[in-house]
Protein backbone atom coordinates (compact mmCIF):
# COMPACT_ATOMS: atom_id res chain seq x y z
CA UNK A 1 0.00 0.00 0.00
CA UNK A 2 1.39 3.33 -1.02
CA UNK A 3 0.08 5.95 1.41
CA UNK A 4 1.24 5.77 5.03
CA UNK A 5 -1.44 4.63 7.51
CA UNK A 6 -3.90 7.21 8.79
CA UNK A 7 -7.06 7.38 10.85
CA UNK A 8 -10.12 7.95 8.69
CA UNK A 9 -13.29 9.78 9.60
CA UNK A 10 -16.17 10.23 7.20
CA UNK A 11 -17.70 13.43 8.56
CA UNK A 12 -21.50 13.44 8.78
CA UNK A 13 -21.86 17.14 9.54
CA UNK A 14 -19.81 20.32 9.25
CA UNK A 15 -19.72 20.56 13.04
CA UNK A 16 -18.37 17.03 13.32
CA UNK A 17 -15.69 17.75 10.70
CA UNK A 18 -14.56 20.94 12.45
CA UNK A 19 -14.54 19.32 15.89
CA UNK A 20 -12.57 16.36 14.58
CA UNK A 21 -10.01 18.62 12.91
CA UNK A 22 -9.57 20.61 16.12
CA UNK A 23 -9.17 17.44 18.17
CA UNK A 24 -6.84 15.63 15.77
CA UNK A 25 -4.35 18.46 15.48
CA UNK A 26 -2.08 19.89 12.82
CA UNK A 27 -1.12 16.57 11.26
CA UNK A 28 -4.71 15.75 10.34
CA UNK A 29 -6.07 16.99 7.01
CA UNK A 30 -9.42 17.60 5.44
CA UNK A 31 -10.02 15.36 2.41
CA UNK A 32 -12.05 17.16 -0.27
CA UNK A 33 -11.60 16.01 -3.91
CA UNK A 34 -8.29 14.41 -3.01
CA UNK A 35 -6.88 15.36 -6.41
CA UNK A 36 -3.93 17.23 -4.91
CA UNK A 37 -3.69 15.51 -1.53
CA UNK A 38 -3.82 11.85 -2.60
CA UNK A 39 -1.02 12.15 -5.21
CA UNK A 40 1.30 13.53 -2.54
CA UNK A 41 0.21 10.79 -0.12
CA UNK A 42 0.83 8.12 -2.75
CA UNK A 43 4.43 9.33 -2.93
CA UNK A 44 4.53 9.75 0.87
CA UNK A 45 5.48 13.37 0.46
CA UNK A 46 2.45 13.98 2.70
CA UNK A 47 1.83 11.60 5.61
CA UNK A 48 -1.18 12.98 7.46
CA UNK A 49 -1.98 11.10 10.67
CA UNK A 50 -5.72 11.41 10.04
CA UNK A 51 -8.10 12.36 7.24
CA UNK A 52 -11.44 14.03 7.84
CA UNK A 53 -13.38 13.16 4.68
CA UNK A 54 -15.75 15.96 3.63
CA UNK A 55 -17.33 14.08 0.72
CA UNK A 56 -20.45 13.12 2.66
CA UNK A 57 -21.30 16.78 3.36
CA UNK A 58 -23.45 17.19 0.28
CA UNK A 59 -25.17 20.16 1.90
CA UNK A 60 -21.93 22.07 1.26
CA UNK A 61 -21.96 21.35 -2.49
CA UNK A 62 -24.28 24.19 -3.42
CA UNK A 63 -23.77 26.99 -5.93
CA UNK A 64 -26.35 29.72 -5.41
CA UNK A 65 -27.12 33.26 -6.50
CA UNK A 66 -27.85 35.62 -3.62
CA UNK A 67 -30.34 38.52 -3.90
CA UNK A 68 -27.57 41.09 -4.48
CA UNK A 69 -26.11 39.04 -7.35
CA UNK A 70 -23.26 37.53 -5.34
CA UNK A 71 -22.61 33.91 -6.24
CA UNK A 72 -21.95 31.64 -3.29
CA UNK A 73 -19.99 28.44 -3.81
CA UNK A 74 -19.82 25.80 -1.07
CA UNK A 75 -16.85 23.73 0.11
CA UNK A 76 -17.90 20.60 -1.72
CA UNK A 77 -18.77 22.17 -5.11
CA UNK A 78 -16.57 20.30 -7.55
CA UNK A 79 -14.80 21.74 -10.60
CA UNK A 80 -17.33 19.84 -12.70
CA UNK A 81 -20.24 21.53 -10.89
CA UNK A 82 -18.70 24.96 -11.43
CA UNK A 83 -18.11 24.14 -15.11
CA UNK A 84 -21.76 23.14 -15.57
CA UNK A 85 -23.44 25.76 -13.42
CA UNK A 86 -25.93 27.86 -15.40
CA UNK A 87 -25.76 30.62 -12.78
CA UNK A 88 -21.99 30.89 -13.03
CA UNK A 89 -22.05 30.71 -16.84
CA UNK A 90 -24.52 33.58 -16.93
CA UNK A 91 -22.97 35.91 -14.34
CA UNK A 92 -19.31 34.90 -14.02
CA UNK A 93 -18.38 33.34 -17.37
CA UNK A 94 -14.65 33.83 -16.69
CA UNK A 95 -14.83 31.26 -13.90
CA UNK A 96 -16.17 28.70 -16.38
CA UNK A 97 -13.45 29.64 -18.88
CA UNK A 98 -10.79 29.13 -16.23
CA UNK A 99 -12.11 25.92 -14.67
CA UNK A 100 -12.21 24.29 -18.11
CA UNK A 101 -8.42 24.73 -18.18
CA UNK A 102 -8.03 22.93 -14.84
CA UNK A 103 -6.81 19.37 -15.39
CA UNK A 104 -8.89 16.73 -17.19
CA UNK A 105 -12.58 15.82 -16.88
CA UNK A 106 -11.78 12.84 -14.61
CA UNK A 107 -9.92 15.14 -12.19
CA UNK A 108 -12.59 17.85 -12.40
CA UNK A 109 -15.20 15.24 -11.48
CA UNK A 110 -13.65 15.01 -7.99
CA UNK A 111 -11.59 18.15 -7.32
CA UNK A 112 -13.30 21.05 -5.57
CA UNK A 113 -12.93 24.82 -5.96
CA UNK A 114 -12.40 25.29 -2.21
CA UNK A 115 -9.85 22.44 -2.08
CA UNK A 116 -8.02 24.06 -4.97
CA UNK A 117 -7.93 27.44 -3.20
CA UNK A 118 -6.92 25.87 0.14
CA UNK A 119 -4.13 23.99 -1.65
CA UNK A 120 -2.85 27.38 -2.92
CA UNK A 121 -0.70 26.16 -5.77
CA UNK A 122 0.53 29.36 -7.48
CA UNK A 123 0.41 27.45 -10.78
CA UNK A 124 -3.35 27.06 -10.42
CA UNK A 125 -5.75 29.12 -12.50
CA UNK A 126 -8.46 29.50 -9.85
CA UNK A 127 -6.65 31.57 -7.18
CA UNK A 128 -5.80 34.14 -9.88
CA UNK A 129 -9.44 34.27 -10.97
CA UNK A 130 -10.54 34.80 -7.36
CA UNK A 131 -8.10 37.73 -7.06
CA UNK A 132 -9.33 39.29 -10.28
CA UNK A 133 -12.98 38.94 -9.24
CA UNK A 134 -12.38 40.19 -5.69
CA UNK A 135 -13.86 37.07 -4.09
CA UNK A 136 -14.50 36.81 -0.34
CA UNK A 137 -13.61 33.54 1.36
CA UNK A 138 -15.25 32.27 4.53
CA UNK A 139 -13.15 30.27 6.97
CA UNK A 140 -14.82 28.36 9.79
CA UNK A 141 -13.52 26.48 12.82
CA UNK A 142 -14.99 25.37 16.14
CA UNK A 143 -14.38 28.91 17.40
CA UNK A 144 -16.44 30.59 14.67
CA UNK A 145 -16.39 32.13 11.20
CA UNK A 146 -14.33 34.86 9.60
CA UNK A 147 -14.21 36.43 6.16
CA UNK A 148 -10.93 36.72 4.26
CA UNK A 149 -10.54 38.73 1.06
CA UNK A 150 -8.95 36.72 -1.77
CA UNK A 151 -6.17 39.32 -1.81
CA UNK A 152 -5.22 38.43 1.78
CA UNK A 153 -5.72 34.66 1.47
CA UNK A 154 -2.74 33.47 -0.58
CA UNK A 155 0.46 33.84 1.46
CA UNK A 156 2.99 31.69 -0.37
CA UNK A 157 3.50 28.40 -2.20
CA UNK A 158 0.89 26.01 -0.73
CA UNK A 159 0.37 28.52 2.10
CA UNK A 160 -2.84 30.38 2.95
CA UNK A 161 -4.27 32.54 5.71
CA UNK A 162 -6.20 29.52 7.07
CA UNK A 163 -5.19 28.25 10.51
CA UNK A 164 -4.77 24.51 11.02
CA UNK A 165 -8.26 24.28 12.55
CA UNK A 166 -10.05 26.24 9.85
CA UNK A 167 -11.99 24.94 6.89
CA UNK A 168 -12.67 27.04 3.82
CA UNK A 169 -16.45 26.62 3.81
CA UNK A 170 -17.66 29.16 1.27
CA UNK A 171 -16.52 31.44 -1.53
CA UNK A 172 -18.56 34.54 -2.41
CA UNK A 173 -17.99 36.04 -5.84
CA UNK A 174 -19.45 39.58 -5.95
CA UNK A 175 -21.49 40.64 -9.00
CA UNK A 176 -19.75 42.41 -11.88
CA UNK A 177 -20.53 46.12 -12.23
CA UNK A 178 -22.56 47.27 -15.25
CA UNK A 179 -20.40 47.65 -18.37
CA UNK A 180 -17.95 44.94 -17.32
CA UNK A 181 -16.35 42.25 -19.47
CA UNK A 182 -14.03 39.46 -18.34
CA UNK A 183 -11.66 37.01 -19.99
CA UNK A 184 -9.36 34.21 -18.83
CA UNK A 185 -6.61 33.08 -21.19
CA UNK A 186 -3.73 30.69 -20.72
CA UNK A 187 -1.19 28.82 -22.76
CA UNK A 188 -0.37 25.18 -22.00
CA UNK A 189 1.29 22.65 -24.26
CA UNK A 190 -1.59 20.25 -23.82
CA UNK A 191 -5.19 20.85 -22.76
CA UNK A 192 -5.43 20.21 -19.02
CA UNK A 193 -1.77 20.80 -18.21
CA UNK A 194 -0.69 23.53 -15.85
CA UNK A 195 -0.19 26.73 -17.82
CA UNK A 196 3.13 28.28 -18.84
CA UNK A 197 1.35 31.61 -18.41
CA UNK A 198 -2.23 32.58 -17.60
CA UNK A 199 -4.15 35.80 -17.01
CA UNK A 200 -7.57 36.78 -15.68
CA UNK A 201 -8.75 40.18 -16.94
CA UNK A 202 -11.71 42.24 -15.70
CA UNK A 203 -12.52 45.49 -17.53
CA UNK A 204 -15.27 48.02 -16.79
CA UNK A 205 -16.08 50.72 -19.37
CA UNK A 206 -17.87 54.02 -18.77
CA UNK A 207 -20.65 55.32 -21.03
CA UNK A 208 -18.08 56.87 -23.37
CA UNK A 209 -16.49 53.41 -23.62
CA UNK A 210 -13.34 54.53 -21.87
CA UNK A 211 -11.84 52.28 -19.24
CA UNK A 212 -13.32 53.02 -15.83
CA UNK A 213 -11.40 50.26 -14.03
CA UNK A 214 -9.34 47.20 -14.85
CA UNK A 215 -7.99 44.25 -12.87
CA UNK A 216 -5.38 41.76 -14.03
CA UNK A 217 -4.34 38.65 -12.09
CA UNK A 218 -1.83 35.99 -13.08
CA UNK A 219 -1.13 32.35 -12.33
CA UNK A 220 2.29 30.74 -12.84
CA UNK A 221 3.85 34.10 -12.07
CA UNK A 222 5.61 33.66 -8.71
CA UNK A 223 5.04 32.24 -5.24
CA UNK A 224 1.44 33.42 -5.08
CA UNK A 225 -1.09 34.48 -7.68
CA UNK A 226 -0.20 38.04 -8.68
CA UNK A 227 -2.55 41.02 -8.91
CA UNK A 228 -0.88 43.54 -11.25
CA UNK A 229 -2.54 46.72 -9.95
CA UNK A 230 -0.18 49.45 -11.21
CA UNK A 231 -0.13 48.00 -14.73
CA UNK A 232 -3.92 47.64 -14.86
CA UNK A 233 -4.21 51.20 -13.50
CA UNK A 234 -2.50 52.53 -16.63
CA UNK A 235 -5.70 51.80 -18.55
CA UNK A 236 -8.01 53.97 -16.45
CA UNK A 237 -9.50 56.75 -18.58
CA UNK A 238 -8.00 55.29 -21.77
CA UNK A 239 -9.48 53.68 -24.85
CA UNK A 240 -8.75 49.96 -24.74
CA UNK A 241 -7.23 49.19 -28.12
CA UNK A 242 -4.35 47.09 -29.43
CA UNK A 243 -1.73 49.71 -28.47
CA UNK A 244 -2.92 50.45 -24.94
CA UNK A 245 -3.55 46.75 -24.23
CA UNK A 246 -0.07 45.81 -25.47
CA UNK A 247 1.56 48.52 -23.34
CA UNK A 248 -0.24 47.26 -20.24
CA UNK A 249 0.79 43.69 -21.08
CA UNK A 250 4.43 44.73 -21.23
CA UNK A 251 4.18 46.68 -17.97
CA UNK A 252 2.45 43.82 -16.16
CA UNK A 253 4.91 41.20 -17.37
CA UNK A 254 7.77 43.16 -15.78
CA UNK A 255 6.46 42.52 -12.27
CA UNK A 256 5.87 38.79 -12.77
CA UNK A 257 8.36 36.25 -11.44
CA UNK A 258 7.64 32.96 -13.22
CA UNK A 259 10.01 30.02 -12.72
CA UNK A 260 11.75 28.65 -15.79
CA UNK A 261 11.32 24.92 -16.38
CA UNK A 262 11.80 22.31 -19.11
CA UNK A 263 8.89 23.72 -21.10
CA UNK A 264 9.89 27.37 -21.12
CA UNK A 265 12.37 29.78 -19.57
CA UNK A 266 11.27 32.61 -17.28
CA UNK A 267 11.76 35.26 -19.96
CA UNK A 268 9.67 33.37 -22.46
CA UNK A 269 6.91 32.90 -19.87
CA UNK A 270 6.97 36.64 -19.20
CA UNK A 271 6.69 37.25 -22.93
CA UNK A 272 3.70 34.88 -23.10
CA UNK A 273 2.07 36.71 -20.19
CA UNK A 274 2.41 40.02 -22.05
CA UNK A 275 0.87 38.61 -25.23
CA UNK A 276 -1.97 36.90 -23.35
CA UNK A 277 -2.66 40.11 -21.40
CA UNK A 278 -3.13 42.07 -24.60
CA UNK A 279 -5.50 39.46 -26.03
CA UNK A 280 -7.44 39.07 -22.77
CA UNK A 281 -7.89 42.83 -22.36
CA UNK A 282 -9.16 43.21 -25.92
CA UNK A 283 -11.58 40.31 -25.50
CA UNK A 284 -12.80 41.59 -22.12
CA UNK A 285 -13.32 45.08 -23.57
CA UNK A 286 -15.28 43.62 -26.49
CA UNK A 287 -17.48 41.74 -24.07
CA UNK A 288 -17.92 44.87 -21.95
CA UNK A 289 -19.13 46.76 -25.04
CA UNK A 290 -21.68 44.00 -25.65
CA UNK A 291 -22.70 43.88 -21.96
CA UNK B 1 -12.78 6.10 14.04
CA UNK B 2 -11.48 2.57 13.48
CA UNK B 3 -8.33 1.44 11.78
CA UNK B 4 -10.36 -0.84 9.52
CA UNK B 5 -13.35 0.10 7.38
CA UNK B 6 -16.15 -2.18 6.21
CA UNK B 7 -17.46 -1.17 2.82
CA UNK B 8 -20.18 -2.42 0.53
CA UNK B 9 -19.99 -1.50 -3.11
CA UNK B 10 -21.52 -2.70 -6.36
CA UNK B 11 -18.90 -3.42 -9.00
CA UNK B 12 -20.13 -4.23 -12.50
CA UNK B 13 -23.50 -5.12 -11.01
CA UNK B 14 -22.17 -7.45 -8.27
CA UNK B 15 -22.34 -6.48 -4.62
CA UNK B 16 -19.14 -6.88 -2.60
CA UNK B 17 -18.58 -6.34 1.13
CA UNK B 18 -14.96 -6.13 2.26
CA UNK B 19 -12.96 -4.94 5.23
CA UNK B 20 -10.10 -2.66 4.20
CA UNK B 21 -7.51 -0.35 5.65
CA UNK B 22 -8.66 3.21 4.86
CA UNK B 23 -5.44 3.85 2.95
CA UNK B 24 -6.35 1.18 0.38
CA UNK B 25 -6.62 2.99 -2.97
CA UNK B 26 -9.67 2.18 -5.09
CA UNK B 27 -7.32 1.00 -7.87
CA UNK B 28 -5.58 -1.48 -5.54
CA UNK B 29 -8.91 -2.56 -4.05
CA UNK B 30 -10.24 -3.45 -7.50
CA UNK B 31 -7.05 -5.22 -8.55
CA UNK B 32 -6.03 -6.96 -5.36
CA UNK B 33 -9.17 -7.53 -3.29
CA UNK B 34 -11.59 -8.12 -6.17
CA UNK B 35 -9.04 -9.56 -8.65
CA UNK B 36 -10.30 -7.17 -11.35
CA UNK B 37 -6.91 -6.55 -12.91
CA UNK B 38 -8.32 -4.94 -16.05
CA UNK B 39 -8.02 -1.57 -14.29
CA UNK B 40 -4.37 -0.68 -14.88
CA UNK B 41 -2.06 1.36 -12.71
CA UNK B 42 0.54 3.58 -14.32
CA UNK B 43 1.53 6.72 -12.46
CA UNK B 44 -0.59 6.81 -9.31
CA UNK B 45 -0.76 10.58 -9.38
CA UNK B 46 -3.61 11.23 -11.76
CA UNK B 47 -1.63 11.90 -14.92
CA UNK B 48 -1.79 8.78 -17.09
CA UNK B 49 -5.47 7.84 -16.87
CA UNK B 50 -4.85 4.07 -17.08
CA UNK B 51 -6.77 3.57 -13.82
CA UNK B 52 -9.91 5.46 -14.91
CA UNK B 53 -13.18 3.78 -13.80
CA UNK B 54 -16.77 4.98 -13.47
CA UNK B 55 -18.16 5.76 -10.02
CA UNK B 56 -21.91 6.33 -10.14
CA UNK B 57 -21.53 6.81 -13.91
CA UNK B 58 -18.81 9.47 -13.71
CA UNK B 59 -15.25 8.82 -14.94
CA UNK B 60 -12.69 9.25 -12.13
CA UNK B 61 -9.11 8.26 -11.35
CA UNK B 62 -9.24 5.15 -9.16
CA UNK B 63 -5.68 5.88 -7.96
CA UNK B 64 -6.94 9.14 -6.43
CA UNK B 65 -9.75 7.72 -4.32
CA UNK B 66 -9.63 5.59 -1.19
CA UNK B 67 -11.69 2.41 -1.22
CA UNK B 68 -13.96 3.54 1.68
CA UNK B 69 -15.03 6.44 -0.52
CA UNK B 70 -16.98 4.09 -2.81
CA UNK B 71 -18.96 2.64 0.10
CA UNK B 72 -22.55 2.63 -1.20
CA UNK B 73 -21.53 3.55 -4.76
CA UNK B 74 -21.77 1.72 -8.08
CA UNK B 75 -18.40 1.17 -9.75
CA UNK B 76 -17.92 0.12 -13.38
CA UNK B 77 -14.63 -1.24 -14.68
CA UNK B 78 -13.51 -2.46 -18.09
CA UNK B 79 -14.57 -5.99 -17.12
CA UNK B 80 -18.17 -4.78 -17.11
CA UNK B 81 -18.20 -3.55 -20.70
CA UNK B 82 -18.60 -6.72 -22.76
CA UNK B 83 -22.15 -8.09 -22.79
CA UNK B 84 -20.86 -11.69 -22.71
CA UNK B 85 -17.66 -13.74 -22.72
CA UNK B 86 -17.65 -14.09 -26.51
CA UNK B 87 -18.98 -10.63 -27.40
CA UNK B 88 -17.49 -7.14 -27.32
CA UNK B 89 -19.36 -3.96 -26.51
CA UNK B 90 -19.94 -1.52 -29.37
CA UNK B 91 -17.09 0.67 -28.11
CA UNK B 92 -14.65 -2.22 -27.77
CA UNK B 93 -15.59 -3.44 -31.23
CA UNK B 94 -14.83 0.00 -32.70
CA UNK B 95 -11.41 -0.05 -31.01
CA UNK B 96 -10.70 -3.52 -32.45
CA UNK B 97 -11.77 -2.58 -35.96
CA UNK B 98 -9.70 0.61 -36.14
CA UNK B 99 -6.59 -0.87 -34.43
CA UNK B 100 -6.92 1.64 -31.60
CA UNK B 101 -4.74 -0.43 -29.29
CA UNK B 102 -1.35 -2.07 -29.47
CA UNK B 103 -0.03 -3.17 -26.05
CA UNK B 104 -3.41 -2.35 -24.51
CA UNK B 105 -2.06 -0.90 -21.27
CA UNK B 106 -3.91 2.40 -21.70
CA UNK B 107 -7.03 0.84 -23.22
CA UNK B 108 -9.16 0.11 -20.11
CA UNK B 109 -8.83 3.69 -18.87
CA UNK B 110 -9.55 5.10 -22.31
CA UNK B 111 -12.61 2.87 -22.80
CA UNK B 112 -14.09 3.92 -19.47
CA UNK B 113 -13.32 7.59 -20.15
CA UNK B 114 -14.96 7.41 -23.56
CA UNK B 115 -17.97 5.48 -22.29
CA UNK B 116 -18.81 8.36 -19.94
CA UNK B 117 -17.89 10.95 -22.58
CA UNK B 118 -20.18 9.51 -25.29
CA UNK B 119 -23.06 9.18 -22.84
CA UNK B 120 -22.88 12.96 -22.34
CA UNK B 121 -21.62 14.00 -25.78
CA UNK B 122 -23.30 11.80 -28.39
CA UNK B 123 -22.14 13.91 -31.34
CA UNK B 124 -18.63 15.04 -30.43
CA UNK B 125 -16.37 17.20 -32.59
CA UNK B 126 -12.86 15.98 -33.27
CA UNK B 127 -11.52 18.70 -30.96
CA UNK B 128 -13.75 17.48 -28.13
CA UNK B 129 -12.56 13.92 -28.70
CA UNK B 130 -8.90 14.98 -28.69
CA UNK B 131 -9.31 17.12 -25.58
CA UNK B 132 -10.95 14.23 -23.75
CA UNK B 133 -8.21 11.82 -24.83
CA UNK B 134 -5.71 14.41 -23.55
CA UNK B 135 -6.48 13.10 -20.07
CA UNK B 136 -5.09 9.66 -20.91
CA UNK B 137 -1.61 8.71 -22.09
CA UNK B 138 -0.95 6.11 -24.81
CA UNK B 139 2.68 5.25 -25.54
CA UNK B 140 1.96 3.04 -28.57
CA UNK B 141 -0.69 4.17 -31.01
CA UNK B 142 -0.01 7.84 -31.65
CA UNK B 143 -3.71 8.48 -30.86
CA UNK B 144 -4.91 8.79 -34.49
CA UNK B 145 -6.51 5.35 -34.44
CA UNK B 146 -8.10 6.05 -31.05
CA UNK B 147 -9.70 9.22 -32.43
CA UNK B 148 -10.97 7.13 -35.36
CA UNK B 149 -12.38 4.51 -32.96
CA UNK B 150 -14.25 7.08 -30.90
CA UNK B 151 -15.62 8.73 -34.05
CA UNK B 152 -16.80 5.36 -35.37
CA UNK B 153 -18.35 4.35 -32.05
CA UNK B 154 -20.15 7.70 -31.75
CA UNK B 155 -21.61 7.35 -35.26
CA UNK B 156 -22.80 3.80 -34.58
CA UNK B 157 -24.31 4.76 -31.25
CA UNK B 158 -26.25 7.56 -32.91
CA UNK B 159 -27.69 5.31 -35.61
CA UNK B 160 -28.31 2.30 -33.36
CA UNK B 161 -29.29 4.11 -30.17
CA UNK B 162 -27.37 1.43 -28.25
CA UNK B 163 -25.27 1.83 -25.09
CA UNK B 164 -21.49 2.27 -25.31
C1 LIG C 1 -3.24 15.20 -13.20
C2 LIG C 1 -3.69 16.44 -12.48
C3 LIG C 1 -3.68 17.65 -13.15
C4 LIG C 1 -4.08 18.81 -12.50
N1 LIG C 1 -4.06 19.98 -13.21
C5 LIG C 1 -4.46 21.11 -12.61
C6 LIG C 1 -4.47 22.35 -13.31
O1 LIG C 1 -4.14 22.42 -14.51
N2 LIG C 1 -4.84 23.45 -12.64
C7 LIG C 1 -5.23 23.41 -11.33
O2 LIG C 1 -5.58 24.44 -10.78
N3 LIG C 1 -5.26 22.27 -10.65
C8 LIG C 1 -4.87 21.12 -11.24
N4 LIG C 1 -4.90 19.95 -10.53
C9 LIG C 1 -5.30 19.99 -9.09
C10 LIG C 1 -6.83 19.97 -8.93
O3 LIG C 1 -7.39 21.19 -9.34
C11 LIG C 1 -7.26 19.71 -7.48
O4 LIG C 1 -8.60 19.36 -7.54
C12 LIG C 1 -7.15 20.86 -6.51
O5 LIG C 1 -5.88 21.46 -6.54
C13 LIG C 1 -7.38 20.43 -5.08
O6 LIG C 1 -8.74 20.28 -4.82
P1 LIG C 1 -9.29 18.99 -4.10
O7 LIG C 1 -10.72 19.24 -3.81
O8 LIG C 1 -8.95 17.81 -4.91
O9 LIG C 1 -8.48 19.04 -2.73
P2 LIG C 1 -7.71 17.92 -1.88
O10 LIG C 1 -6.69 17.24 -2.70
O11 LIG C 1 -8.71 17.07 -1.16
O12 LIG C 1 -7.02 18.85 -0.81
C14 LIG C 1 -5.92 19.69 -1.12
C15 LIG C 1 -5.43 20.35 0.17
O13 LIG C 1 -6.37 21.31 0.64
C16 LIG C 1 -6.90 20.94 1.92
N5 LIG C 1 -8.35 21.22 1.83
C17 LIG C 1 -9.22 20.70 0.93
N6 LIG C 1 -10.44 21.27 1.07
C18 LIG C 1 -10.31 22.17 2.09
C19 LIG C 1 -11.21 23.08 2.71
N7 LIG C 1 -12.48 23.20 2.28
N8 LIG C 1 -10.76 23.86 3.71
C20 LIG C 1 -9.46 23.77 4.13
N9 LIG C 1 -8.57 22.92 3.58
C21 LIG C 1 -8.99 22.14 2.58
C22 LIG C 1 -6.57 19.48 2.09
O14 LIG C 1 -6.44 19.14 3.45
C23 LIG C 1 -5.25 19.37 1.34
O15 LIG C 1 -4.20 19.82 2.14
C24 LIG C 1 -4.51 18.77 -11.14
C25 LIG C 1 -4.53 17.55 -10.46
C26 LIG C 1 -4.12 16.39 -11.11
C27 LIG C 1 -4.14 15.09 -10.37
S1 LIG D 1 -2.53 5.37 -12.35
FE1 LIG D 1 -4.18 6.67 -11.96
S2 LIG D 1 -3.91 8.24 -13.39
FE2 LIG D 1 -2.08 7.05 -13.65
S1 LIG E 1 -1.81 0.78 -26.63
FE1 LIG E 1 0.07 0.70 -25.53
S2 LIG E 1 -0.13 2.41 -24.22
FE2 LIG E 1 -1.81 2.65 -25.50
Amino acid sequence: MKPAPFQYLKARSLEEALAAKAALGDDARFLAGGQSLIPTMNFRMAQPTALVDLNGLTGLAGIAEQPDGTIGIGALARHRDVERSAVIARWQPMLVEAVREVAHPQIRARGTLCGNLAHADPMSELPAVMLALGARLTAQSVSGQRMIAAQDFFRGVFTTALSAEEMLVHVAVPPLQAGTGTCFLELARRKGDYAMAGVAAVVTLDDRRLCRSARLAYCAAGETPVLAEPAAGLLVGAVIDADSAAAVGTAAAEVLAPTGDVQAGADYKRHLAAVLTKRALLAAADRARGA
Amino acid sequence: MDSLYTLTTTVNGRIHTRVVEPRMLLSDFLREDLALTGTHVGCEHGVCGACTVLVDGVAVRSCLMFAPQVDGCAVETVEGLAPGPDRLSLLQEAFRETHALQCGFCTPGILMTIKAFLAETPDPSETEIRETLGGTLCRCTGYQAIVAAVTLAAARLRTQGASP
